[in-house]
């Protein structure tokens, strides 16, 4: 098997994911543009030599429609040799993207791809593509679907974690990513983005509340109160939990991954055409490994997609420096942590989409990127990536820097 | 054509009227079937005819299909495709009168149900006399079906997605007011010119292709997945939907998915998907179960299946009621509602009169609401007369007591009351625990005493067990039964033992909850399986409702009555131990099994497990589920193999109206078959093996289920041995 090594990723910053947010007035298009056009600019990359641009994008519909990828190869100027492909594995479709651009070149059928991520929220909001999976009543039925803060707050009920305990995990959230900005750790890897005559419209993630404290935290509303009331989707959750008398509402708009705009983009090849373009590889991506979980709960596959990928590694939680899991929810990361007994000190260093939003369809591609850079601050080794994931799924990609 | 008469007018209007011999209501028959297809050809072939109008010749348009041939229809035909092609048939037929190219009104001049209404919405044109008392609905899924012949679909094109679920998923009905609101009717006329309206639309020569067969048209409010409304409703539509029904009743669901995939067809292609969801509910065990208890044997029941034919019918014109207590004061009101006078007498008349009170709370939320007037409401009132003096039961046809549960006081009454009452009055006990032939013993007329069981709170509890005692007569029977009709309940005959049928089976479901919680068996887990299989409160918060205090003394009182024979349980261990050293005595107290904090929901006590830790295995939910249903079931054949329950069809009714055995199921006999006789014993046989002798297979059902037989498969021979 092919080695595939990561030579370069850049993202934008995360703009708010509502009209007043600072990328609200990009297209997602030209956003996607933007990312694809710093990547090759960085490494004066000759863009005939790509075989494959693959993006994940969890609604592509309207503005994200028809193939994204494609559309952005040619509006970002390169070589119209170059296909773009489009995937959707929900929140996991970033890190999905380069997994699978990976895997054409660990499968010999490609030398040099780009994998990466698009979402404008605030342009295309979520749910926007619809689907069977909770609009088709007899799927719906069958499936109990609950939307995904109902299985947020299962996960801390049936955990024990209370509000108070997501809050703290969305305090220290908070304070690890200001730091980390602070620090300039993002520095390198976070490109402006521009309006059409060149202005700078964001250059840092703008959902961030630095200082945020227990008490801001405690003031907010539940956030699926409501709809677990109201709507029936806590009757539905507990017809497949039984074992639970309530469901305890924990997580609120602070304790939550948040909604913004953003893109990203992960450069992949082998050894050999690095080599021949003059480029260093930074990382090599060990392996990676998807799985399925009850689609009620919904979010639970972070652990038994981690257990796969590491047994398919011949790996340990042990042999892994860093854990990045993406902060969907406090309640996801605490279950992660308690599972796996990971220490609070080795997992989203510095902070996550609590702090800094969650574009969906390209986080996968951005925090395999912060880990990165943060393996090479800390001069460590190895990283897990993972996410949870819609419909009740896990995505984990193992790197190890060389 | 037998059941519609067709006469063309001097305007060339047809007029077709449906007047199916033999019944009170139009219902649809099969000859209905060919004569509407008949109706649609030959306004389509004769040219003499420029358009038609449908309407009855009874007072009402017309109710739904013949139910007795549905239940048939689960009974003997199990091929898919034999059952479509029969639904089929009269949704194709409706489908002609839509299509048949001239225009078509329905003159709707009384209350349209079911295939009822979908007539008159296979029809161009509806006009409806406004009568508010004129029904118009889908009720099928309350019997576990759907409409089946173009409703959900005709419906969807008139109204759109939301107000067509609502009205097919819960069957309610509306008046026609609400029904040209809502927009399935296009005009509301004074009642009688129903015909005439429905003509002068005809004789206007519009178009006569639906809306739906029109190029571009589009169901009201949008439809298909990429429309943001329709999603709406959907995904939190099946939520709710789930939470109301807990995956048991796929009638609604089926509904909704008609609705849904119909919404973005053509209506033919629509109209089979409708015809493919009725088939399968038609092929549904619960259609039949509904069908058969809820619609059929209820009727019957109504209709005083079990009087005994001899003595004359004989309505109660004065009433006693002896205690006012919550018991008392409510059969008093539900008396005195349906027009007899009632001598509400108490140890004082100031007790009495609260009693009464409890009247005219009721009676003043009615007035508040606007469902009745004042002075029907102090009609009522003045028909309770309060006292503490027993020679005012003078004139009484029929007196009740509702005193405390207590052998010495019971007598005391009963000798008071016949001191007083006339020769051939009837004397009833509302007991629900202490046998009737017991408490006869007290009485000089035991063939005139009979238990009249009510359910609390008495003016919404639908059913009514009468208790047959060892010397009641016919005469106390027909009388009770008689009495039971006049306040519109539903009632069942049961023969004497200790709780009878009712509370001696719900006993069984609320003490295996208990039992599994000394198992170690998670609360939440029993509590919330028994909501899941369909019972309306867990057995462990029912407990603490009906209080584990009145439970303690119930099971003071059984002990001492049956001495040796008693049969002690765990769950008297647990109810002993919550009332005698935890002072958790229920609910009223704030605490049971649950903690009840001011102003804040119940919730399971959190000192549950200090007492009975949970297993570290706990059972799966569907074997808690399964536990808490057979054991209801498998008493109920005790009651039947003891005569307690003489017919299945009460002891169905029994359950689900008596004590809220879930619908879907038919009662806890029909449970029995829809699980299946061989299966159930089997099952039956594991329970016993692994949680005791309680779920031991009676030997009278192993039988059956060797042979092959069903309960009402041989309903003859069981009710030969009826009692009452």
């Amino acid at each position: 098997m092919t080695d595939a090594f990561i030579y370069d990723h850049v993202r934008s910053p995360r703009g708010r994911g509502r009209p007043n947010g600072s990328l609200h007035e990009v297209t997602p298009i030209d956003l996607a543009s933007q990312v694809l056009a710093s990547l090759r600019d960085r490494s004066e990359l000759d863009t005939s030599k790509l075989d494959d641009v693959i993006m994940g994008c969890v609604s592509p519909v309207g503005e994200q429609g028809s193939v994204i990828s494609r559309t952005a190869v040619l509006n970002a100027g390169y070589d119209q040799s170059v296909p773009g492909k489009q995937l959707n594995r929900f929140c996991a479709s970033g890190l999905e993207a380069v997994n699978t651009a990976a895997a054409q070149i660990m499968s010999g059928q490609s030398d040099l791809t780009v994998g990466g991520g698009i979402e404008c929220m605030s342009r295309v909001p979520m749910g926007s593509d619809s689907g069977a999976m909770h609009a088709d009543p007899a799927i719906a039925y069958k499936l109990y679907f609950a939307p995904q803060g109902i299985g947020a707050d299962l996960i801390a009920s049936l955990n024990g974690f209370s509000r108070e305990d997501v809050d703290a995990y969305a305090v220290e959230s908070q304070r690890r990513a200001a730091h980390a900005w602070d620090s300039g750790y993002f520095k390198n890897s976070v490109i402006p983005i521009k309006d059409h005559i060149g202005q700078t419209l964001l250059d840092k993630d703008e959902h961030l509340r630095p200082g945020t404290s227990m008490e801001d935290l405690a003031g907010l509303k539940a956030a699926f109160e409501m709809m677990g009331d109201q709507a029936g989707f806590d009757a539905v959750a507990l017809q497949k939990y039984p074992e639970l008398e309530s469901i305890n509402h924990v997580h609120t708009g602070g304790n939550s991954s948040g909604i913004v705009d953003g893109a990203a983009a992960v450069l992949l090849g082998t050894r050999e055409i690095g080599n021949s373009l003059g480029l260093k590889p930074r990382a090599r991506i060990v392996g990676f490994s998807s799985i399925g979980t009850d689609p009620t709960i919904m979010l639970t596959g972070p652990v038994p997609s981690a257990e796969k990928v590491l047994r398919r590694c011949g790996m340990t939680t042990r042999d892994i420096d860093l854990f990045e899991l993406n902060e969907a929810f406090a309640s996801v990361v605490m279950l992660f942590m308690k599972k796996l007994d990971i220490p609070h000190d080795k997992i989203n260093v510095n902070g996550g989409a609590i702090a800094m939003g969650h574009p969906l369809g390209a986080t996968g591609t951005m925090i395999l990127g912060t880990v990165l850079d943060e393996l090479e601050r800390r001069d460590l080794n190895t990283a897990l990536v993972n996410l949870c994931i819609g419909g009740g799924m896990g995505t984990a990609t193992i790197i190890e820097r060389v | 054509m037998k059941t519609i008469k067709f006469a063309v007018d001097s305007d060339g209007i047809a007029i077709a009227t449906v007047d199916v011999a033999d019944k009170p209501m139009n219902v649809i028959t099969p000859e209905f079937m060919d004569d509407i297809a008949e109706v649609a050809e030959r306004i389509r072939n004769d040219d003499k005819v420029k358009g038609a109008v449908i309407t009855s010749g009874k007072s009402s348009f017309m109710a739904g299909a013949d139910l007795k041939e549905m239940v048939a229809t689960f009974d003997q035909r199990t091929d898919a495709a034999e059952v479509y092609a029969w639904c089929r048939k009269l949704q194709q037929a409706y489908r002609k009168v839509e299509t048949c190219g001239k225009p078509v009104a329905a003159a709707i001049n009384g209350t349209a149900l079911g295939g009822g209404l979908e007539l008159a919405l296979a029809c161009h044109y509806r006009v409806v006399g406004n009568d508010p008392k004129t029904k118009l609905g889908q009720p099928e899924v309350q019997i576990g079906l759907m409409p089946g012949a173009g409703g959900t679909q005709r419906l969807l094109r008139l109204m759109g997605i939301e107000p067509t679920l609502r009205l097919t998923t819960e069957g309610t009905h509306v008046t026609p007011e609400k029904a040209l609101e809502l927009g399935f009717v296009n005009e509301v006329v004074e009642p009688g010119r129903e015909i005439e309206a429905a003509k002068a639309w005809v004789m206007r020569g519009e178009d006569a292709t639906p809306a739906w067969d029109q190029k571009g048209f589009k169901v009201p409010g949008g439809a298909g997945l990429m429309n943001p409304r329709a999603i709406q409703t959907q995904m939190v539509g099946t939520a709710l939907l789930q939470k109301a029904t807990n995956h048991n009743y796929p009638a609604p669901i089926a509904i909704m998915s008609a609705v849904y995939e119909g919404s973005v067809l053509p209506m033919d292609t629509a109209l089979d998907v409708e015809s493919k969801y009725f088939t399968q509910l038609l092929m549904h065990p619960s259609s039949r179960n509904m069908t058969r208890t809820l619609f059929l044997n209820k009727g019957a029941a109504d209709k005083l299946a079990r009087r005994p034919e001899g003595p004359a019918k004989k309505p109660v014109a004065k009433l006693g009621i002896l205690g006012a207590g919550m018991m008392g004061a409510g059969v008093a009101y539900v008396s005195a509602y349906a027009g007899i006078e009632v001598v509400l007498l108490d140890m004082s008349a100031e007790n009495a009169e609260k009693g009464k009170d409890y009247s005219r709370g009721l009676l003043q939320k009615r007035i508040d609401r606007g469902k009745m007037s004042a002075d029907k409401a102090a009609d009522i009132l003045e028909r309770i007369h309060t006292t503490d003096d027993y020679s005012k039961l003078k004139g009484c046809d029929l007196v009740i007591e509702a005193v405390f549960e207590d052998r010495k006081i019971k007598a005391d009454v009963t000798a008071k009351t016949e001191a007083v009452i006339a020769a051939d009055a009837i004397f009833a006990s509302n007991t629900s625990t202490l046998p009737i032939t017991g408490l006869a013993e007290a009485s000089g007329r035991p063939d005139q005493f009979i238990g009249i069981h009510f359910f609390s709170p008495v003016d919404k509890m639908p059913l009514v067990e009468i208790i047959v005692g060892e010397k009641t007569g016919d005469v106390a029977i027909a009388q009770a039964l008689d009495y039971v009709q006049q306040i519109r309940k539903t009632p069942i005959v049961v023969n004497d033992s200790r709780g009878f049928y009712t509370s001696r089976v719900f006993g069984t479901y609320s003490k295996e909850g208990i039992t599994m919680l000394s198992e170690g068996v998670n609360p939440a887990l029993i509590e919330n399986m028994a909501k899941q299989a369909g019972m309306a409160v867990g057995p462990l918060a029912v407990t603490d409702e009906v209080s584990l205090e009145l439970s303690y003394h119930v099971m003071e009182q059984t002990r001492k009555g049956l001495g040796a024979d008693y049969k002690p349980s765990v769950a008297d261990d647990v109810i002993t131990k919550f009332v005698k050293e935890l002072g958790r005595t229920g609910k009223k107290s704030g605490k049971g099994f649950y903690d009840y904090p001011q102003g804040a929901k119940k919730h399971l006590w959190s000192g549950l497990s200090d007492h009975y830790p949970q297993t570290a295995e706990q059972p799966t939910p569907a074997e808690v589920r399964k536990r808490l249903l057979y054991i209801q079931s498998i008493e109920t054949v005790r009651c039947m193999d003891e005569g307690v329950v003489t017919h299945p069809a009460d002891a169905d009714i029994g359950s689900i109206f008596g004590w809220g055995f879930p619908p879907y199921t038919g009662g806890t006999i029909s449970f029995i078959e829809t699980e299946g006789l061989e299966h159930f014993v089997a099952e039956a046989d594991r329970l016993a093996a692994t949680y005791g002798d309680r779920f031991a297979v009676p030997a009278s059902l192993r039988v059956m289920a060797e042979k092959g037989e069903t309960f009402y498969g041989s309903i003859g021979a069981k009710s030969k041995r009826s009692a009452a």
